[in-house]
Formats: C-alpha cells, sequence, structure tokens
C-alpha cells in the first residue's frame, strides 16, 4: 500500500478531530460545569440518594470512584457466574471463577484484557448488561477523575472538587450515550452487525458449512472504541469483519478511538479559564501520536526476514483487507489509548513495530491516553516538567498558579512510579521464582527466545497501564497470568486515581498566585517541548534495560 | 574534561585546588554512615561502594574472574562517595573560617551590670552601684554600663547616652557609626566595641542567643533546615531512586531468562551510573553557597526558606528616601525672577549657603560651582536655619542680607512687593511645587531696599543606576512600588523619574503593613526593607523582610533577614541569589537526569552484548570494551561531581530576563547538554580505560 494512503487518512482524521475539538470539548465543558440536572438525572440523583448539589472533598471524590467499581466488579462476576440462568445465554456455560473475576476487573478498570473467547465464552446478556454497561461506566469514571483534577487546579481555595455521582451521571448520559448512538448507527451503515440471531449454520459456496456468529455488535463497537475500552464481541476483535467491515469503518473506529481524548484538552483549557494551556496540552499528545505514528510506519515497512521479502510486506498476522499501513495506524492509535483493540496481531508486528507498540504503552497512556485517564496521565507529567523548569527559572514552580511543592511532587511522583513499578515487579516475579518461570516457559509462552519475554513483557505493561491489548501468542489463562495481571490491572489503575485526586484535593486548597513576567509559560511551544521531553526521558530510563532484552535484543542484528 | 560549556564556563570561577584540599579532612569524616543517612541518594552509594569492596575481597577465595575490575568499580564508587561529601565540606569551608572570626569576638567580657537602676533620677546610672560579673552569666533586662574602649557584652538597646561603636567584627565596616538612646539608632550587637563615650545597656538576648551566636550557627550551616523547594527535589529524587533501584533488581531474573546474568558488581554500576548521583552530592552544598553568597554580601538570612522566597517575589516595597533618592533634596536649578541677572542670583544663593553645612546647603554652592562660581566664604555673621524663621542667610560685612528660606518667609520679610515680582514668583513657586520640587526663595537687602532674586530648585535626586534596576525587576516579573510620606504629587514624580511601578503616598505605617496584606491577598509574595521600630509588624508580615542593621532590634527580630551593611537597594541583589539558587537545583537535578541516557548507552549494550550481539548496534559510543564501557561510566559518573563544584559554590549564571527565555537557555545548556557532555566524556574517559590491560 502507498504511503499516500496513510498520509490521506491522517489528513482525514487530523480534519475530523480538528472539527470535534471545540464543540466536544467545550460541550464536556459544560456538562461538567453547569448547574442545571436533566429530569432523568434527578431521578436518578433520587434513586442513588444524592444531593447533586452537594460537593464532594477529594477523599469522599475518591471513596465514590472505589465503592462504585467495586460494587461494577462484584455485580460482572456474579452476573458472569450466573450466565447459564440468563436469557440469550446461547446455552453457554457459566465462566469459570478465575476467568470471571479477571474479567470483571478488567472491564471495570477500562482495560478489556480479555484471555478469553467471547464468542464462546460470552452470552449477549452478560456481553450488553454487563461487559457493554462497565464500557460505559468505566469511561466515565475515567472522565469524572479528570474533571475533578482540573477542578482542582481551576479551584480557588476550595476543600471539594466536585461530586463523583453527577459527574459520572453526566458522563454518562451527555456525553458517552449520545455520541454511542451517533457512532453506532454509523457502524450499522457500514456493515457492522446488529442483530440477536445466535450462532448460524450457512452453507459455503465450497460446498461445505459454517457455523457464523450473530450479536448486538454495532451497538457494542461503538462504545468499545469511544471509551477506548478495547474489549472485542468477537476473539479477532476490530480484525473480525462483522466488527470492522472495510477500510473506511477501520479508520472511522480510529476516529472514535481518539475523539474523546484528544478533545478533552480543550475541556480543560476551558473549565481553567485559559484556552491555550489546554492547547499545550493537546500539542503535546499529538506530537508523541504523530511521532510514534511515523516511527511505527517506518519501522513496519522496513520490515526484514525471509518471509516478508517473499510476501512483499511484514503481512503476517494482518488483515488484508487493512494492509499494513492502516494496521499500523490502528495498532499505533489502540496502544497510545489504552484501548487494546485491535485490527491486527500485534504479536506479528515486526520485533521493532512491536518495540513501538510497547513503547507507547510505556509512555503511559496519555498520549491522547484514555478517556480521562489521558488527559490526568498528562497532567500529572506537566507537574513534574512544571517542577524542574520552574526551578530553571528561579521560582518556585507553580502549574496554572498553583504551587508545586513537597506534597504535590510526592503525589505526582507516586503516581508515576506505580506503573513501572507493578510491570517491573510482575517480570521480577515471573522470572525470579522458578516456579512461576516454569508456568510461563511450559504453558503460556508460545514462541521461543527473547519473544517470548516480549510476549510476557508486553502482557504486564498493557495490564498496568489499563491498555488491555495483548501480543497474541502468549496463553494467559493460567493460574498465575490470571491473578498477576488481574491484580497489576486493579492496582494500576486504582492506585494512581487515588494520587490523582490527592492531587486535586491539594491543587484545590490552594489559592492561585498571579502569573508573572517571571512565571513559567506553560502554553508556549517550548514548555510541550519539556512535557514531551519529561515524558520521554522518564519511560525511556524506566524501561530501557527490559526494552534491550526484549524487542531490541530480538530486533537489533549484527 | 569534558566539553559542555557549563564545565568549561565552571573552570574559570572563583574556586581554587586549595580548597579541594583544605576539604579533604572534613569529607573522609562526612563519610561515615550516620552522617550521610540524610542522603539517601549518597549513602546507596556508600552501601553499593562497600558491598563491591566486600565482592572484591572474596572474590579469589570463590574463584571469580574479573577482579580488576570489581577492584576498579567499588575504588570508583568510594570516589563517587568521597566527591560528595567533597562537596559539601568544600561550601561549609568559607563558612567555617568566617565563623572562627566571629568566635572571636564572643570571647567573654566582664559586663558592669547596674545592680539598682533609677531611670527618673539617674538615668546614666552615674552613682548606681554596679557590680562585675562575666558577659556569660547576663540575663535578659539587665542594665549593663559600657564605657569607652569596651566591648559591648550582649545584644541590647541603648537606654542612656550616645556613643560611637566599632562594628568591624560583624559588618568588616571599619568606620564607627553613632549609636543613641531612642529613636531608631538604638542597638547595640554583642562583640563590638564601644569607642567613645558611655552608654547604659538593656540587654535584649540570652548568652548564647545573640546576634552573633545566630550569625555562627548560620555560616557554619549547623541550623540549616531544609527548604520547601529542597524537600519537593528530595522526594523526586527519592522516587527516582526507588524506580531505578526496582529497574535493577528486576533486570537479574529477568537477563537470567536469557543465560545474560550479570556479575552483582555490574548491576551495582548501572544502579549508581542512573541514580541522581550528581545532584544528590551536590543538593547540600548549592544550600550551603547560596547561604554564604548572601553572607559575602553582608545580608544574613535567618532560614534557607527566606532566601527561597526571595526567588518568588513579586512586589518590591522599597522607601523613598535612602533607598530610591539620595535621602537629601538638592539644588537642580536656579531660576532668576525677570529683570535679574542669573548670576546674581547665583552668587547670592552661593554665599548665603557658604557657610550652611547641611547636605541640602552644600548642594547649592555645588550646583554654584558647576555654574562658574568661585566666590570664597565670605566674613560676615552666619544667620541658622529656625523653624520659627524657616530661613537662613548671612549678614556681609559690607551690611548686605542675604536670606533664602521658604518662599511664604522670605516674602514676609522682604515686605511689599510689586505685583508683577509676587505674581513671577508664586508662579515658579507653584511650577516647581508641582514637579514635586521644593522651592526656596532667594533675597538680597542692600543698601536698605529689598529685592526678590528668584528661587533655587530643589529635588529629591533619584539614584543613578535604579530605573535599570527597576527595568530588569519588571522583566523578572517584579512589580517595585515606591512607599513615601510625600504628598501624592511629589510622589508621583519621584515615581516617574525612578520608573517604579506604584506608589504609596504619605504612607503610616498601618498603611504599609495593609498594602502587604493586600499584595499577599492576591497570591503575591512581599519583600520590603525597614529599619524603625514601626516597621516591624510589616517585616514581619512580608515573605521577605530584610531589616537594616543599623535599625533597632524589634526590627531585626521582625524580619527574616539582616542588612549589616544597611543598604535597602541590596534587597534586588537578595533577590537574585534567590533565584539563582534555584536555578541552580533545577540545572543540575535536569542535568543529572539528562546524564542517564548515555550511561544505558554505555553500560545495557555492555552488559548483554555477550549475549546478544545485536545489541552492539546500540554501543554508540563504540567503547573499548565491556568492561572497560561500565568502567568508564562510573569514572565519568564520579568526575562529573568534582567538575560540577565549581558551578555548584558558585552558582549558575543569572540574567534579569523573562522567565521563557531563561528557560530556553537553561534547557538547551543543561537538558540538551547534559545529554550530549556524557557521550563525549565517557568516550574520552574510554579512550584512557581502553589502555589498561585486561580491562
Amino acid at each position: 500500500m502507498a504511503a499516500w494512503l496513510l498520509v490521506a487518512q491522517v489528513a482525514t482524521l487530523v480534519v475530523l478531530l480538528a472539527a470535534c475539538y471545540r464543540p466536544l470539548g467545550d460541550h464536556m465543558a459544560r456538562t461538567f460545569t453547569s448547574d442545571h440536572d436533566l429530569a432523568v438525572e434527578r431521578g436518578l440523583y433520587r434513586a442513588l440518594g444524592v444531593d447533586p448539589r452537594a460537593e464532594q472533598s477529594w477523599r469522599n471524590y475518591l471513596r465514590s470512584v472505589l465503592v462504585f467499581s467495586v460494587v461494577g466488579v462484584l455485580l460482572l462476576y456474579v452476573l458472569q457466574r450466573a450466565q447459564a440462568l440468563l436469557p440469550y445465554s446461547l446455552g453457554l456455560p457459566p465462566v469459570p471463577e478465575g476467568l470471571s473475576f479477571n474479567t470483571a476487573i478488567s472491564f471495570v478498570t477500562n482495560t478489556d484484557w480479555q484471555s478469553y473467547s467471547p464468542e464462546t465464552t460470552m452470552g449477549y446478556t452478560v456481553q450488553l448488561a454487563g461487559l457493554a454497561v462497565q464500557n460505559f461506566a468505566s469511561a466515565a469514571v475515567g472522565l469524572a477523575v479528570a474533571v475533578a483534577l482540573v477542578r482542582g487546579l481551576a479551584a480557588r481555595r476550595s476543600s471539594t472538587i466536585g461530586n463523583f455521582w453527577v459527574d459520572l451521571v453526566r458522563a454518562v448520559l451527555r456525553v458517552l450515550l449520545p455520541l454511542s448512538v451517533v457512532a453506532a448507527i454509523v457502524l450499522l451503515a457500514g456493515g457492522v452487525i446488529q442483530n440477536f440471531s445466535g450462532f448460524q449454520t450457512v452453507h459455503t459456496l465450497t460446498g461445505g458449512t459454517a457455523v457464523i456468529p450473530g450479536g448486538p455488535v454495532a451497538s457494542q463497537e461503538a462504545i468499545k472504541e469511544l471509551g477506548t475500552n478495547g474489549g472485542g464481541f468477537f476473539n479477532a476483535n476490530s480484525a473480525h469483519p462483522f466488527e470492522n467491515p472495510s477500510g473506511w469503518t477501520n479508520l472511522f473506529e480510529v476516529f472514535l478511538l481518539l475523539l474523546i481524548p484528544f478533545s478533552l484538552p480543550r475541556t480543560f483549557g476551558t473549565m481553567v479559564g485559559d484556552r491555550r494551556q489546554g492547547t499545550a496540552v493537546l500539542g503535546a499528545m499529538a506530537t508523541l501520536y504523530l511521532a510514534s505514528l511515523t516511527a511505527m510506519a517506518l519501522l513496519e515497512t522496513a520490515g526484514g526476514g525471509a518471509a516478508t521479502q517473499a510476501a512483499g510486506a511484514a503481512m503476517e498476522g494482518k488483515e488484508t483487507r487493512f494492509g499494513v499501513l492502516s494496521s499500523v495506524l490502528f495498532a499505533t492509535s489502540t496502544t497510545l489509548t489504552s484501548t487494546g483493540a485491535v485490527d491486527a496481531s500485534h504479536d506479528s508486528l515486526t520485533p521493532l513495530g512491536g518495540f513501538v507498540a510497547l513503547v507507547n504503552m510505556m509512555l503511559g497512556e496519555l498520549a491522547p491516553g484514555g478517556v480521562g485517564s489521558g488527559l490526568y496521565g498528562l497532567l500529572v507529567i506537566a507537574v513534574i516538567a512544571v517542577f524542574l523548569a520552574g526551578l530553571m527559572i528561579g521560582r518556585t514552580p507553580s502549574y496554572l498558579g498553583k504551587q508545586v511543592g513537597g506534597r504535590e511532587i510526592k503525589l505526582a511522583s507516586l503516581y508515576i512510579l506505580t506503573t513501572p513499578v507493578l510491570v517491573l515487579t510482575g517480570l521480577g516475579l515471573s522470572f525470579g521464582i522458578p516456579a512461576l518461570t516454569r508456568s510461563l516457559t511450559g504453558t503460556s509462552i508460545l514462541n521461543p527466545g527473547q519473544h517470548g519475554f516480549s510476549e510476557v513483557l508486553y502482557a504486564f505493561v498493557s495490564a498496568a497501564n489499563n491498555n488491555g491489548s495483548a501480543f497474541g501468542g502468549l496463553t494467559a489463562n493460567t493460574p498465575w497470568l490470571n491473578a498477576s495481571l488481574g491484580a497489576v490491572i486493579f492496582l494500576g489503575r486504582f492506585v494512581p486515581i487515588v494520587f490523582v485526586l490527592a492531587l486535586a484535593g491539594a491543587f484545590a486548597a490552594q489559592a492561585p498566585r498571579p502569573a508573572t513576567e517571571g512565571t513559567l509559560p506553560t502554553h508556549t511551544p517550548l514548555f510541550v517541548v519539556v512535557v514531551v521531553g519529561t515524558v520521554v526521558l522518564v519511560s525511556a530510563l524506566t524501561y530501557f534495560p527490559v526494552l534491550a532484552l526484549g524487542p531490541l535484543a530480538e530486533g537489533l542484528h549484527p | 574534561m569534558t566539553t559542555t560549556p557549563t564545565l568549561e564556563r565552571a573552570a574559570g570561577g572563583a574556586f581554587t585546588g586549595g580548597q579541594l584540599l583544605r576539604g579533604l579532612p572534613d569529607a573522609f569524616r562526612k563519610l561515615d554512615p550516620r552522617s550521610l543517612r540524610h542522603n539517601p541518594v549518597m549513602f546507596l552509594v556508600e552501601v553499593g561502594a562497600a558491598f563491591t569492596t566486600v565482592l572484591a575481597i572474596f572474590l579469589p577465595v570463590v574463584g571469580g574472574s574479573g577482579a580488576l575490575f570489581t577492584w576498579s568499580i567499588a575504588v570508583w564508587l568510594w570516589l563517587t562517595t568521597l566527591f560528595a561529601t567533597l562537596a559539601e565540606s568544600v561550601a561549609e569551608g568559607r563558612g567555617k573560617a568566617q565563623a572562627a572570626s566571629l568566635r572571636r569576638t564572643r570571647t567573654t567580657t566582664i559586663a558592669h551590670r547596674v545592680d539598682a537602676y533609677d531611670a527618673s533620677g539617674d538615668p546614666a546610672a552615674l552613682r548606681a552601684p554596679t557590680s562585675d560579673i562575666p558577659s556569660a552569666d547576663l540575663a535578659l533586662g539587665d542594665l549593663v554600663v559600657v564605657a569607652a574602649g569596651e566591648l559591648v557584652p550582649g545584644d541590647g538597646d541603648i537606654v542612656a547616652g550616645i556613643a560611637s561603636v566599632d562594628e568591624s567584627a560583624i559588618t568588616g565596616e571599619s568606620a564607627p557609626v553613632v549609636r543613641e538612646s531612642g529613636g531608631d539608632r538604638s542597638a547595640v550587637t554583642g562583640g563590638t566595641r564601644v569607642l567613645s563615650d558611655r552608654i547604659v545597656v538593656a540587654v535584649t538576648s540570652r548568652p548564647g542567643e545573640t546576634f552573633v551566636d545566630r550569625m555562627i550557627a548560620l555560616v557554619e550551616g549547623a541550623v540549616r533546615q531544609k527548604t520547601p523547594n529542597e524537600i519537593a527535589l528530595d522526594v523526586l529524587l527519592a522516587s527516582l531512586t526507588i524506580v531505578f533501584v526496582v529497574v535493577v533488581l528486576v533486570l537479574g531474573p529477568v537477563a537470567g531468562f536469557a543465560n545474560a546474568t550479570p556479575s552483582i558488581a555490574v548491576l551495582i554500576a548501572l544502579l549508581v551510573c542512573l541514580i541522581p548521583t550528581t545532584i544528590g552530592a551536590l543538593l547540600s552544598a548549592i544550600g550551603i553557597a547560596g547561604m554564604d553568597r548572601l553572607v559575602q554580601r553582608n545580608v544574613l538570612a535567618m532560614s534557607g526558606r527566606a532566601v527561597e522566597a526571595a526567588g518568588d517575589v513579586s512586589t518590591l516595597l522599597l522607601d523613598k528616601t535612602g533607598t530610591i533618592t539620595y535621602g537629601n533634596r538638592q539644588a537642580v536649578e536656579f531660576v532668576p525672577l525677570p529683570g535679574v541677572m542669573e548670576t546674581e542670583l547665583v552668587s547670592a544663593a552661593a554665599l548665603a549657603s557658604l557657610a550652611d553645612s547641611t547636605p541640602e546647603g552644600r548642594s547649592v554652592v555645588d550646583l554654584a560651582r558647576t555654574l562658574r562660581w568661585n566666590g570664597l566664604e565670605p566674613e560676615g555673621e552666619v544667620v541658622p536655619f529656625t523653624a520659627q524663621t524657616r530661613m537662613s542667610g548671612i549678614d556681609l560685612p559690607d551690611g548686605s542680607r542675604i536670606r533664602k528660606g521658604a518662599a511664604s518667609a522670605v516674602l514676609a520679610w522682604v515686605g511689599t512687593v510689586p505685583e508683577a515680582v509676587g505674581a513671577a514668583l508664586a508662579t515658579e513657586v507653584e511650577l516647581i511645587s508641582a514637579s514635586g520640587g521644593t522651592p526656596l526663595a532667594v533675597a538680597v537687602q542692600a543698601d536698605g531696599a529689598f529685592r526678590l532674586l528668584g528661587t533655587v530648585h530643589l529635588k529629591d535626586v533619584v539614584k543613578t543606576g535604579l530605573k535599570e534596576r527597576f527595568a530588569a525587576l519588571r522583566a523578572m516579573g517584579i512589580r517595585t512600588v515606591m512607599v513615601t510620606g510625600d504628598n501624592a504629587t511629589t510622589a508621583r514624580v519621584i515615581a516617574a523619574e525612578a520608573g517604579v511601578d506604584d506608589v504609596l503616598a504619605e504612607a503610616t505605617p498601618e498603611d504599609k503593613l495593609a498594602l502587604i496584606r493586600r499584595e499577599q491577598e492576591g497570591g503575591r509574595l512581599v519583600a520590603m526593607t525597614g529599619d524603625g521600630t514601626n516597621d516591624a509588624p510589616a517585616l514581619a508580615q512580608a515573605d521577605v523582610g530584610v531589616a537594616m542593621n543599623t535599625g533597632t532590634s524589634a526590627a531585626k527580630e521582625a524580619g527574616n533577614m539582616v542588612d549589616l551593611d544597611s543598604d535597602p537597594t541590596k534587597l534586588i541583589d537578595v533577590v537574585t541569589i534567590g533565584k539563582q539558587l534555584l536555578i541552580t537545583r533545577g540545572a543540575l537535578t535536569t542535568f543529572s537526569i539528562a546524564n542517564d541516557v548515555a550511561k544505558y548507552f554505555a553500560i545495557i549494550p555492555a552488559m548483554f552484548v555477550g549475549v546478544f550481539p545485536g545489541l552492539e548496534a546500540l554501543n554508540v559510543m563504540r567503547l573499548h570494551s565491556p568492561d572497560s564501557a561500565i568502567l568508564s561510566a562510573v569514572i565519568f559518573n564520579a568526575l562529573v561531581i568534582v567538575a560540577l563544584i565549581p558551578l555548584a559554590l558558585r552558582g549558575v549564571r543569572f540574567r534579569a530576563t523573562g522567565a521563557a527565555r531563561l528557560l530556553r537557555t537553561n534547557l538547551l545548556v543543561y537538558g540538551l547538554g547534559g545529554v550530549i557532555a556524557p557521550f563525549v566524556g565517557i568516550k574520552l574517559i574510554d579512550l584512557v580505560v581502553g589502555l589498561i590491560p585486561g580491562l
């Protein structure tokens, strides 16, 4: 496929995203600052027993997030275990305990890591009432936490950072649901299926028979991409023709992935009353995104090896409908947004292409990142960048007038520490304890040598960053991986949220200092460079050794 | 050693090898783990050094190879630790010398304590009985008599008497100063010497807590508390250290999966290279040196927090008199009335002022001299200025009389004047007043006839160079506010001339306090100077309050800095030093972190190239061998500390520009420079290390 097609696709994306940036960003800002409740919302608040005007301290906000999420995990677990009793379960048995647990955590945390093959494991009721519901809820939680942090930055001597229940309800009803309806209709028009017909046996042209699955796919596909969830209705995920029929639906799905994360900087800028700040955040996200896309495109098209040369391109594991570059576009977008949906097997990317996919997640899912989580991840990095840059201009560092002191740096550092420590601890245990290593090499790892190591590395990086995509080849449905990845996914989601909300509380309590000629301007291209540099440096320094032993050892040849 | 601009520039600093040598004994003493524990980064390096040493010793026992390599790593890790302690002891060295000289002033003297003081009957305690006790036994509130030639036994306020005092022990200024009871010049400091007269002093501080004691503690760094920014930086460095400890811990098993398990010495070397040792080693030296730079400018900061706050100041309150202007009005222009020759006015005004020793009088003569008037002091009777006449002048032997003074007073002296002359004078007086000046009318009586000659324009003269400094402050985002008791018109004229941003006219101490509160309410940090007792509340409220050493003890107590030179413009230096302190910390942290990139490129391929030959592609420096690569990185890591000691002590160069430009420059030098420098440095070291056989 010619490179111009990728350029055209990216150009289309840029135009579409740019067109939505202002209206969607401003709509979200209004959504989370408005004093007006819809009738249906008032009904919900009454049912929940919530006073929509009562603001919460960061501790109460956090408590609400955790309670909501833990209840979500429990409900989803019970739903899976009770599958046999539910209608539209296609005669499928209850989901096994370990897998139910892993899946419940995975969907509630917006990770959507799937240790199973959906079409043979989950009936329609679990898919719709369980997984799809969490696709909305987990994305809404991400949005709520991000908005809480932005409120903290915008507040002035406030002990509260908003009301979680209000943010949650509004995120679902005013942002995610309307967008999903539109997206689902477009996907339907593009050929994505939406039915309740179960498995159908058809006669193929060659005279044989085949069983093809049905299902309410379009409705779930929309929120899967929009909410940066990534859990496919089918095992093949967006490589399946019923989920992603054609070249243009592929592009549309990429657009859906990027839509909310790339519009949130506008929401941020509007809410803090200085849109240039939002533009700078957008600039940092876009710079990283485009750099990564370019790198992967170059590495994938330059992919060596005998098979590649024979086929003319690194097509193994990629859909012929999409080709190398559209797969690269999807792979970049899905790994940079914490989505984890795939339209090609990441295991089959060239070693160095896979290296880029890994690095994308290692950056911390912030360019543009998951719904909400991308924005708060980037803002935390911005706090660190502000600290270093602020010292270098001779002032106590401050971001948007809020001082970055010991407490703020502690929280931001802990946030940044969490994911690498989870990944590295997981790897250390996996390869440090002989019994676990035997389980990995015996059951889980498909490929020998360093590619096998990369599979495990990818799994932990994907889990800790709540991405959910997998380097295929790894059999994750083992006791060790189900348990450890489940734990890593859970901690990788909620430990950072604790620090983000505490940071929001710390910022909210401060009175902002006015900006002068002597304060660090955080809306300039120079600051964008500093933020991008901090992101790259922090993750490069943390992961360089394991990358050297994984994809680099595999991909670099003497 | 390397070629970054940073290091080259640092070499030019005022830093000698002698300082390093003198610091060595103390540096060894600081290797004690108990004293190193407060610096987690360097403590970790020391633990690594000890561990590697043990490894090297037992290597022959367990039959391992690579003894030379392990010993080399051990030695250089010890050197890394030593260089860190050396940096701190060199920084403390200067303060120590200063403290020693201060301590000499603290020798116990005999104090003449007044036993029964009678404030009304015998204020000078001439008749009261005194007892001689050692100064160390003085209590708060004791009254002591100090006569000429004696040392003041403790800090206090003069309650009776006036004396000239030699304060050179503290200020370094050899000219004696006058101290007297009452008013704002009543404070005396223990350890200074009374040169003339006799004073009664009420002791205001306990022995051991005097000003000199506090100074000693400060310059020695004994009371150094970590500042807020230092704490924040410590947290960041600790987090980075934790991440790298985890990285290195995990690397063992992970590399084991590929049968590429590195040796423990190599892992320790990697860890030491990755953790932010450069900034960890220099952080406390930077802080001590920053305080020291203040002390060298004769400013004593009572806490590092105050110095840091100085860097954040966004509003500067400056007194007009003495700070912005020279403090005295000066003649700037002679304005003759119509029909009067300018030379006649000049001559009369100068004659009337020759015997006038006030600064104003002298300035009239000075101005006349510049107009080529060369009269001599005449014989005659000088008429001094009194509050009643509001005039001064001279009665010449030839019978003519000259008077200068307030226009209304001179007019009254002259009696009736022609209407036109009166109107012309009134116009001129108004003009001068409106421009913020003071008009001085001059009249002469010769041969029985009174004649008005004209006016002398006196005005506050703004100190030279201030306008530029205020402009520089504005570029740094600092607003200057002039505080004055003058009326608004006068104040605004001076303000415009000096280029300050705002004026607080007809200011009372309460107004000043209210202004500070208002600024702080808006999130701004305020700095001010003051000396009087009525400045004390404002000094205490301000984020940075610089008290003049000539001021009262109340003022000195309220402020968080004392300027020994009593030069209010020094506030600007204080702000600069505060900023420089933060910039140096930030720049070296960035440099330290950026260095890691090159170290990875040296060490990671060296560790695994045996198993994965492809990783040779990462050996971009083309280092000699795996062992030499790792050792070179460790050596660079150690030497860069020494190379940066001068920069840490002197501080990063600071130019008063906007934040954006400053950031761009420092990012280029310390960020980009920090990435590039170690590539060059490690390569150069490797060229030498590669020559050693066996590595």
